[in-house]
């Protein structure tokens, strides 16, 4: 029998994907009946650590995983969940068409001869939901559910079917405060009854308020496992990022142009409204802001994807129209989108066929496409962004996510735009890809573009940008220069601040630590 | 530990082998295998005799992979090559010369691309389903041939016109040429023209193509207008072929257009798919016909057979996303 006292024990797990490590060495040991947080930034490799664990990729040879003391690999997430193990994901997606208590026994339906016994399946609901305090009415449909209790019947649901561990990812992203404080109060019931818990947040708040202990993870490196009493907030961070930007990046100083891109009154009911600012040339221009402030919907609306209702887009001083993309192409402008598979990457098409879509002109021998023209030149920049493919006829969803974005870049690259928007470039992607691309931003500032960054990473934000425009709800806050911008301004700002007001607040709160190293993310600011 | 790796090198290479030429092995494999049970069966008038089979239907299906490749689909292309049928024989009757049989194909192409134009812009600009779409023109497309034609066979008889399908070549027989013709064309414009290349990023990631600058809609028009014209030249030469037109033409000929191409690998969900692997699939198709026909197999089972073989082929293609 177990006579250690972890539930769960993940030893020295590593997994390779073709062309990037995932995991190198990763540890993670659970108590019985404790609730245990895992930490780390997107793209560290904890969603590939749980989907070892819920059996959806096998680890590579040599790490041991131990469950209940006993050797455990699951070959199947129904493997994962015989044994023990159940999954509370992100984002739920129950069957909105059958009811709550439909929706508990999916799969699983309580049978009267050749009938379902809706009556049974009804009461042993309520049942369940009642002992663990979660009020709901169980003949409702799932669609007139919300998010909150969604959440709340899937963690039931765990727990009927007798989990011992049951891992929740990001839980509180959709959650109101009060809904937040009341899935604790649930997660708290849950634990009482010896049942473990992985708690995938990057939280601070929630981390030191609900749970035991922390583990955190950094680009694929175990970095630590912690007491959530003996360490500081501090502490914390520090072990999630490190101190990466300081070693991994220095910002030279770009001349500054006259003004290329200026946008006047930009509209878009619902997303944004009144929007106003210019980018010069050579000048870095970073947008800040909550996930859903309307900062993405800004550059969409620019770059004619989706357009906005009304305002103006002068480039070179002149009013130019942009119903769709094909018009922002024409007047040179680049644009990275935040999403990669969804508006970014043909995944079944190859390096080169990303790279040359938005302008096949230059390829054309006598109207037809020729690869070999075409193959030279992304050949050409693959070497200069150093894109590590085997080929460039190699198809693109084998590719590492930092590969594939550097081709994504290389695609505007290639048509010398004047203005290029990154949203997220960074985003998923590991910290040597990371690195190149802050060092070829503002390389292409030197060169005289006009770049529009978004992020959500203060740090990578403060680090390339020569102004900040902070959104919150839609809204402009204001424009802060480099100069004066610190991690406490912006965050004041995207809560709703004027440019003014934060800088006001952050004199009278000397001293500031300006630019110091943590860099803390936008989520953490809810707390 | 050399030995392995290069084991592996070849395993892989085995695997991409498979997965690019595994329908032609069959192909060849189905070919050989009939060859040697049916007396005459690799001579070249039974050849010629399969690609002339194949050279309607194969020709619509060219029209379909491209409809595939964009993850559309088009099943009215059966009741245009009927609509066709009766426009060209009633061009066409009585007349003499090869003026008139231009403009009898060239009225039946006309024709075709007239029910695409108004599949692809239905589907395009009215955001409507193509399988809606051309399932809507599948049914009116029918209807107007009937009416066209008071629901009669139309005779077409015109030396010159009938001539093309009635003539050969060094023993090519005529609608066989133009398969090749039109399979060649239409191979070019996939896999060298911008609109190949257009078709193909569609069907990889619709919203991509739009970033990348690529006129979605106008791009979908004239893949919809393509499969309206190729059907409507299918039914121009079955119309030859027959010596009349016919409002019961291409019955189900959609079907078979969508199997050739699905059989040959394209991909239903969009972005794989080329004119060559639609060739091979119309000619797996063409040969399975022609053997079960000379081996005497019984009609009803032909049908069973042929519908094993092209849920076969769907599994192999999901089997093949699944692992990639």
């Amino acid at each position: 029998m177990n006579n250690s006292n972890y539930i769960l024990e993940m030893n020295n797990v590593s997994k390779t994907f073709p062309g990037v490590k995932a995991l190198d060495n990763v540890n993670l040991r659970i108590r019985t009946g404790s609730i245990h947080a895992l930490m780390g930034e997107n793209g560290a490799g904890k969603s590939t650590l749980m989907k070892i664990l819920y059996g959806i990729y096998t680890p590579d040879e040599g790490g041991v995983v131990l469950l209940d003391g006993k050797p455990f690999q699951p070959n199947s997430p129904i493997d994962a969940i015989r044994s023990g193990l159940a999954m509370v994901p992100q984002e739920i997606s129950p069957s909105a068409n059958l009811s709550v208590a439909d929706n508990f026994y999916l799969g699983r339906e309580i049978t009267k001869g050749i009938l379902m016994d809706q009556k049974q399946m009804n009461a042993e609901t309520t049942k369940v939901l009642d002992e663990l305090g979660i009020p709901m009415e169980v003949d409702v449909l799932m669609s007139e559910v919300s998010v909150a209790q969604a959440q709340l019947l899937a963690i039931a649901t765990a727990v009927s079917y007798d989990a011992k561990i049951i891992i929740m990812d990001e839980p509180t992203t959709a959650l109101t405060e009060s809904e937040v404080h009341r899935l604790y109060k649930i997660v708290r019931k849950v634990q009482e009854r010896g049942i473990a818990i992985i708690y995938i947040s990057h939280k601070l708040g929630e981390v030191f308020e609900l749970c035991d202990e922390v583990s955190v993870i950094r680009d694929g490196q175990y970095i630590g496992t912690k007491n959530t009493a003996d360490i500081t907030k501090e502490e914390m961070i520090n072990m999630m990022v490190g101190r990466e930007m300081d070693e991994m990046f220095t910002r030279d100083s770009v001349d500054i142009g006259e003004v290329l891109l200026e946008i006047k009154n930009l509209n878009l009911p619902g997303k944004f409204e009144n929007i106003n600012f210019n980018v010069r040339k050579g000048e870095v221009f970073g947008i800040a802001g909550l996930v859903g402030s309307g900062r993405s919907e800004i550059v969409e609306a620019i770059f004619g994807y989706v357009p906005a209702e009304s305002g103006e887009v002068i480039i070179h001083g002149e009013k130019v129209d942009i119903k769709q993309p094909m018009d922002a192409i024409k007047h040179r402008i680049g644009f990275v989108t935040e999403d990669r598979k969804k508006t970014g990457l043909m995944l079944n098409m190859s390096v080169t066929d990303n790279m040359i879509m938005p302008d096949l002109l230059p390829y054309l021998e006598s109207g037809l496409v020729s690869d070999k023209l075409a193959s030279a030149v992304s050949n050409q920049k693959k070497k200069q962004l150093r894109i590590k493919t085997p080929s460039v006829d190699t198809i693109i969803d084998n590719l590492s996510g930092g590969n594939q974005q550097k081709v994504l870049i290389a695609r505007w690259l290639l048509l010398e735009p004047e203005i290029l928007i990154l949203d997220e470039p960074t985003k998923g992607i590991d910290v040597g890809a990371k690195a190149e691309i802050y060092k070829l931003i503002i390389e292409l500032a030197k060169a005289g573009k006009a770049i529009v960054i978004i992020s959500s990473e203060m740090l990578e934000l403060l680090a390339l940008s020569d102004r900040i425009m902070v959104m919150a709800e839609g809204r402009e806050s204001g424009i802060v220069d480099r100069a004066d911008a610190t991690q406490e301004i912006i965050l004041e700002m995207a809560a709703g601040d004027t440019a003014e007001q934060a800088l006001e607040h952050a004199h009278q709160n000397e001293p500031s630590i300006k630019n110091d190293q943590q860099n803390y993310k936008f989520e953490e600011v809810g707390q | 530990m050399i030995a392995t790796t290069t084991n592996a090198v070849r395993d892989m290479n085995y695997s991409a082998f498979f997965h690019k030429y595994g329908m032609v092995l069959i192909l060849i494999l189905l070919f050989t295998v009939l060859s040697f049970n049916i007396e005459g069966f690799a001579s070249f008038r039974n050849i010629f005799s399969i690609l002339e089979q194949v050279s309607m239907f194969g020709i619509i299906a060219i029209g379909v992979t491209f409809a595939i490749v964009t993850a559309g689909i088009d099943l009215s292309t059966g009741s245009i090559v009927a609509l066709a049928s009766v426009v060209a024989a009633t061009l066409v009757t009585g007349s003499e010369g090869y003026g008139m049989t231009l403009v009898a194909f060239g009225g039946a192409m006309l024709v075709g691309g007239f029910c695409g134009l108004i599949n692809g812009t239905i589907t395009a600009y009215g955001r409507i389903p193509p399988f809606i779409a051309t399932l809507g023109m599948m049914t009116a497309a029918r209807g107007f041939a009937q009416l066209f034609s008071d629901g009669r066979p139309v005779d077409a008889s015109s030396d010159a016109f009938t001539s093309i399908a009635g003539t050969s070549v060094f023993g090519i027989p005529g609608l066989v040429i133009i398969y090749v013709l039109v399979a060649i064309a239409c191979h070019t414009m996939m896999s060298r023209r911008t609109f190949g290349r257009h078709v193909y990023a569609i069907g990889g990631n619709v919203n991509t193509a739009r970033i990348c600058g690529v006129n979605v809609e106008i791009t979908l028009v004239k893949v919809y207008v393509l499969c309206g014209v190729l059907a409507g030249l299918a039914g121009a030469m079955l119309t030859s072929r027959a010596f009349a037109g016919n409002p019961t033409f291409g019955n189900m000929w959609e079907l078979d257009a969508i199997a050739a191409a699905v059989i040959g690998g394209v991909s239903l969900a969009g972005g794989v798919g080329s004119v060559p692997m639609c060739i091979v699939g119309a000619l797996i198709i063409g040969v399975m016909n022609k053997g079960l026909n000379m081996l005497g197999v019984d009609p009803y089972w032909q049908q069973i057979i042929k519908g094993m073989i092209i849920i076969g082929a769907v599994l192999l293609d999901a089997q093949k996303r699944k692992k990639s």
